[in-house]
């Protein structure tokens, strides 16, 4: 698990069908780091998320995997080291939440593999890491929706990758929920030293919580380093046609937007 | 923290305790399959039946009904598992070979053979409906991806109910002014086992076979997919692969079981349900017990076929209607029917 994997981004453009979406993409994802993904709505930045986790095929240049193109990879082979949660996954009714985590095991076995004490010790520590290990019996649909997230952030963790993938696990969570998720994936990040890259919609929580930001406008990279670096009022402007003023967060010390609409404004006199 | 102890809701909390209960069920069920019958047969026909004798009427009608039983436990077994297999590739609680037209598409070939190709031999029937099954899979897919957005579960069954209709219809003009394969056509049509007999089964057999170890190969994969493609491929599947074989184990198996008993309904439907509510969604133990579970469903159908309407025989594809339709009703009124 220390292991540190490095995941490149080459000269990548991708789409779907005809429509090119992104256009030659040059990243390198920090080993060990947090890495956000952010920009406007239909700006690419979940298709680049899906091209990195090889659900889409790139169109032109390569996503490297400790040197290696994932998409030459055996699909298996990269589960073991590739993790990744989609927007909005899918469990069957009914589903258990032991039988939910115990299923991201799945690369790890061939097909007559038998389940042995690495796997049953895996999940035991998703679930004591995801703080879910009470809800072991419960079905998932009796599950609110933060306790939801941690059990498929727990399935994740038993994969036990070097590298987790999430797009926007913090939709349809309420700001207590999005920030014990956060706070989860920086708790795996410092423990596991799992590098996690996400894409967020809230820019002050991805500034607050990431070490690296991306900033995507129109299918390119438009901004990308630290986030004291990359937020500033011009960046928000140029992503996100925003009027912003860029303040310090007092509670993090990293950058916090605060957006400027056509109402609300103080007066001056 | 293993899998075993994993609650689920269900009359039989234990798996293997449910198992045990499935098997009694259907050696019971195929002792009497062997046993009862048109015609009244003593405990001595039955065992000189089983033995290998053939001196006396009884011992002679006992002898016939062990292909049937054999047919109609694998026929049980290969419905089940393939309705089971359809229901979790499409993520469609009411997928199953009849409503996705699977069978009327097997149906529908053989009787164009029947009519038109004046074939009469077993072995052609079997290919005949397995290519009219597979063909109808194929279409009935593609059709319901057609349009906006993805295949979902109502467009799907939608466009199997449509060419169920269609094919329904094409078969009934095709055999109505055909007085010489009417007979023939229609007995076909009703879904029985009672004319099985060992030669029969061999033709199937190899069929059967690759479907059920195709079965047994992607039980495990199946568990992924049920989490959404992304999920799966994200677990290391190619999705696009499992659900290839996933269906083609699903059309073998009822292709070939059509071939020889004719189109059967509602097993397919009925025992995965039941089955889920039994063990859970796990794939693994969900695909055996649909198995048995179907195998159990249809003996019984054949046998109380042999009971109702003494001194003839209703046949098992009536008697699975009959059964499985208020049978479905009473699950869906105990409990939802579990979405997928």
């Amino acid at each position: 698990m220390t292991l540190k994997h490095q995941l490149v981004v080459d000269h990548l453009a991708a789409g779907y069908g005809e429509k090119t979406i992104l256009n030659d993409i040059n990243i390198d994802i920090k080993p060990g780091q947090i890495t956000s993904i952010i920009g406007a709505n239909a700006c690419g930045k979940s298709t680049l998320l899906r091209t990195m986790s090889r659900l889409l095929s790139p169109s032109s240049g390569h996503v490297l995997l400790d040197g290696r193109s994932i998409h030459n990879t055996p699909t298996r082979q990269l589960a073991q080291t590739l993790g990744l949660l989609p927007q909005s996954p899918i469990a069957p009714e009914g589903i258990t939440v032991s039988d939910l985590v115990s299923r991201g095991r799945h690369p790890h076995h061939g097909f007559l593999s038998r389940w042995r004490k690495e796997d049953d010790e895996a999940i035991a520590k998703a679930l004591e890491t995801t703080k879910t290990t009470e809800l072991l019996d419960r079905e998932i649909d009796e599950l609110s929706g933060g306790q939801r997230q941690r059990v498929w952030i727990a399935m994740a963790l038993a994969q036990e990758t070097g590298i987790l993938l999430l797009d926007e696990p913090t939709t349809f969570l309420d700001v207590a929920h999005q920030i014990e998720v956060l706070d989860l994936l920086v708790d795996l990040n410092q423990t596991r030293g799992t590098t996690i890259v996400l894409v967020l919609h809230d820019l002050n929580l991805a500034a607050r919580y990431s070490d690296q930001l991306i900033a995507i406008r129109q299918g390119q990279v438009c901004a990308n380093g630290a986030p004291n670096e990359v937020v500033t009022e011009d960046m928000i402007h140029a992503v996100f046609g925003l009027q912003s003023q860029v303040i310090t967060d007092p509670i993090s010390g990293s950058p916090m937007v605060l957006p400027i609409g056509r109402h609300k404004r103080i007066k001056h006199t | 923290m293993s899998q075993s102890n994993a609650k689920h809701k269900g009359f039989l909390k234990q798996k293997p305790i449910a198992l045990l209960f499935v098997t009694v069920v259907l050696l019971l069920l195929c002792f009497s399959s062997i046993a009862i019958g048109t015609r009244e047969v003593t405990w001595q026909e039955i065992i000189g039946a089983l033995q290998g004798q053939m001196n006396t009427m009884g011992e002679a009608s006992v002898t016939m009904r062990i292909p049937r039983t054999v047919l109609a436990i694998l026929a049980g077994c290969a419905l089940g598992l393939s309705g089971a297999i359809m229901q979790s590739v499409t993520r469609n609680p009411l997928a199953d070979p009849g409503i996705l037209g699977v069978n009327v598409g097997a149906a529908f070939f053989v009787v164009i053979g029947l009519a038109w190709f004046g074939i009469n031999q077993l072995q052609t029937y079997v290919w005949l409906a397995i290519l009219g099954a597979g063909i109808t899979a194929i279409f009935v897919y593609f059709i319901s991806s057609l349009g906006y957005g993805k295949s979902t579960p109502l467009k799907f069954a939608l466009a199997g109910a449509a060419t169920s209709a269609a094919l329904s219809s094409f078969i009934v003009a095709v055999v109505l002014p055909r007085n010489d394969i009417a007979g023939s056509a229609n007995s076909w049509q009703i879904g029985g086992v009672g004319g099985a007999t060992f030669d029969s089964l061999q033709l199937v057999l190899p069929f059967l076979i690759v479907g059920f170890l195709l079965s047994v190969f992607v039980a495990r994969k199946l568990n992924t997919l049920a989490l959404g493609d992304d999920i799966a491929a994200g677990l290391g599947e190619n999705v696009a692969w499992i659900r290839a074989l996933a269906w083609l184990s699903a059309v073998l198996l009822c292709g070939a079981t059509t071939a020889i008993c004719g189109p059967i309904g509602f097993v397919g439907l009925v025992v995965p349900h039941l089955c889920r509510l039994l063990v859970g969604v796990d794939n693994r133990w969900l695909l055996i017990f649909s198995a048995l579970v179907g195998a159990c469903l249809l003996l019984s159908a054949d046998v109380l076929g042999r009971i109702i309407s003494r001194p003839s025989e209703l046949s098992v594809g009536v008697v699975t209607a009959f059964v499985g339709a208020p049978f479905f009703i009473w699950i869906v009124r105990r409990q939802r029917v579990k979405e997928l």
